[in-house]
């Protein structure tokens, strides 16, 4: 093991571990933009935006990121549609992250008891209404162990970001293996450099569910 | 007595539901200060009578009508009619998220846009007046069913409605917490409210309706003060169901 090596590097797994990071945020940001744009749409029974919706639902899930991002990024061009790899990878990790963060924001919304909506129709709300004061805050509590989930998965799968050219920390790695050989210290520098990103976001997140399981409403 | 205006009026509504009729040309006046009590055996259409009445379900003919306006054709504003009615749910639907003041001030304030101290101020007399000022800050789920179910009725209250509807407010309860609500319901109908309650307690029906409603099968079949209706009933349909409450040695039908 080169200590030398990796010391020398570190720097650039940093600058990798930003970019990983900003843009994992940001994809995640508009995941959670996006999908609860869904479920709303689901929510409310929005004609035609929804059955765009549901086909949008399973095309994201049913198909890699790899693949989404190989049609942003070399199949769009070819229409003449030109997207930067930030671009690209940004809106791949939407497209995917988006569903995901729909069908959690869903299933919460729908374990909220029927009773809850007609009792606040009854004291005359209007739908909207009791969307944002009685189902959401009671959905978000059941939604949130599956957002934390979706985010961890979310920052883990931008791993597949060199594939547009991005240098991410995957890419980082690959380009010192193929320089230098050293294929030990760029996959160890690699491997402990998503465990800093990721672990205290799932911790920050064990914490979360743990909280909400255990306090349930009002304790 | 003078005749006092009708609040709330159904004119031969008919409600199918899954190919079945539940309600089958149901017709009844509710006048200001009346309570009026509907019985029947389960799944005779009562419950859906009254969801019918502030539009949780919707009626397939017939018309409803509030304050002398139908409020069941062209376009209704659900959300001011629904102020005017205030309804009480079997399963007592607090919002498990918010404390008992904010139960209560939720629905003046956004609903009906007014000054979130003065209701403070409000919910917290009728709290007093319901014996639950000290769960004030407690959350639904520290609170006992009778408890749930008497802060029900204070957040229907508050909104000052017209009428309100009571869907069998005590049946998911015990037999001494019953009683707690029961007590309430009593109370408000001494002070004058109108009221619509659907509910399974006989003796309590018979304390507190100025008429009974019976009905079975979707339709009335028959109503009057309960003096007359409980000791002689005109209907054999209405005679056969007051007998099933009754009991007689080795399960013997009186």
């Amino acid at each position: 093991m080169d200590i030398g090596f990796i010391v020398e590097y570190i720097p650039l797994y940093v600058e990798a571990a930003k970019l990983t990071l900003g843009i994992g945020l940001i994809g995640i940001a508009l995941s959670l933009i996006v999908g609860l744009l869904i479920a709303f749409i689901q929510y409310f029974k929005i004609p035609i935006l929804r059955q765009m919706a549901t086909g949008y639902i399973e095309l994201s899930r049913n198909t890699p990121l790899l693949v989404q991002l190989f049609f942003l990024y070399f199949g769009l061009p070819k229409v003449g549609i030109r997207i930067s790899s930030e671009g690209c990878a940004i809106i791949g990790l939407c497209f995917l992250g988006g569903s995901y963060m729909a069908e959690a924001f869903r299933s919460g919304m729908e374990s909220v008891e029927k009773g809850q909506e007609e009792s606040a129709f009854a004291l005359g709300f209007r739908k909207s209404q009791v969307v944002r004061y009685v189902i959401l805050p009671q959905a978000l509590s059941v939604s949130i162990p599956a957002l934390c989930a979706n985010m961890i998965f979310l920052i883990k799968e931008t791993s597949v970001f060199s594939v547009v050219a991005l240098a991410d920390l995957m890419y980082v790695a690959k380009d010192l293996i193929g320089l230098y050989y050293k294929t030990d210290e760029a996959l160890l520098m690699l491997v402990i450099a998503y465990l800093i990103i990721l672990l205290p976001i799932s911790i920050v997140a064990a914490i979360l569910e743990r909280r909400i399981r255990y306090a349930g409403f009002g304790n | 007595m003078a005749e006092q205006q009708v609040i709330l009026e159904a004119r031969n509504i008919t409600k199918d539901y899954g190919g079945g009729r539940v309600l089958d040309g149901v017709s009844l006046q509710v006048h200001k200060g009346e309570v009026i009590v509907l019985i029947g055996p389960s799944g005779c259409g009562k419950s859906t009578f009254l969801r019918c009445m502030n539009g949780l379900e919707q009626i397939q003919s017939g018309q409803i009508l509030l304050d002398g306006e139908v409020i069941t054709e062209g376009k209704t504003d659900w959300t001011k009619v629904r102020q005017k009615i205030g309804m009480v749910f079997q399963s007592y639907e607090l919002f498990p998220h918010m404390s008992v003041i904010d139960n209560l001030v939720l629905g003046p304030v956004k609903v009906q846009g007014r000054d979130k101290k003065e209701v403070t101020k409000e919910a917290e007399k009728l709290l007093e007046r319901v014996g639950l000022l000290d769960k004030k800050d407690a959350f639904p789920r520290q609170l006992s069913g009778g408890q749930k179910q008497r802060v029900a009725i204070v957040r229907a209250l508050i909104l000052k409605p017209e009428i309100l509807l009571f869907d069998e407010v005590t049946a998911a309860l015990d037999p001494e917490m019953v009683r707690e609500v029961l007590d309430v319901i009593l109370e408000l109908a001494a002070d004058g409210y109108t009221m619509l309650i659907v509910t399974h307690e006989m003796q309590f029906a018979k304390a507190v309706a100025d008429k009974i409603v019976f009905i079975d099968g979707g339709k009335v079949v028959e109503s009057g003060i309960p003096e007359k209706f409980f000791t002689q009933p005109e209907t054999d349909r209405a005679r056969r169901f007051l007998n099933t409450f009754i009991y007689a040695k080795g399960g013997e039908k009186a």
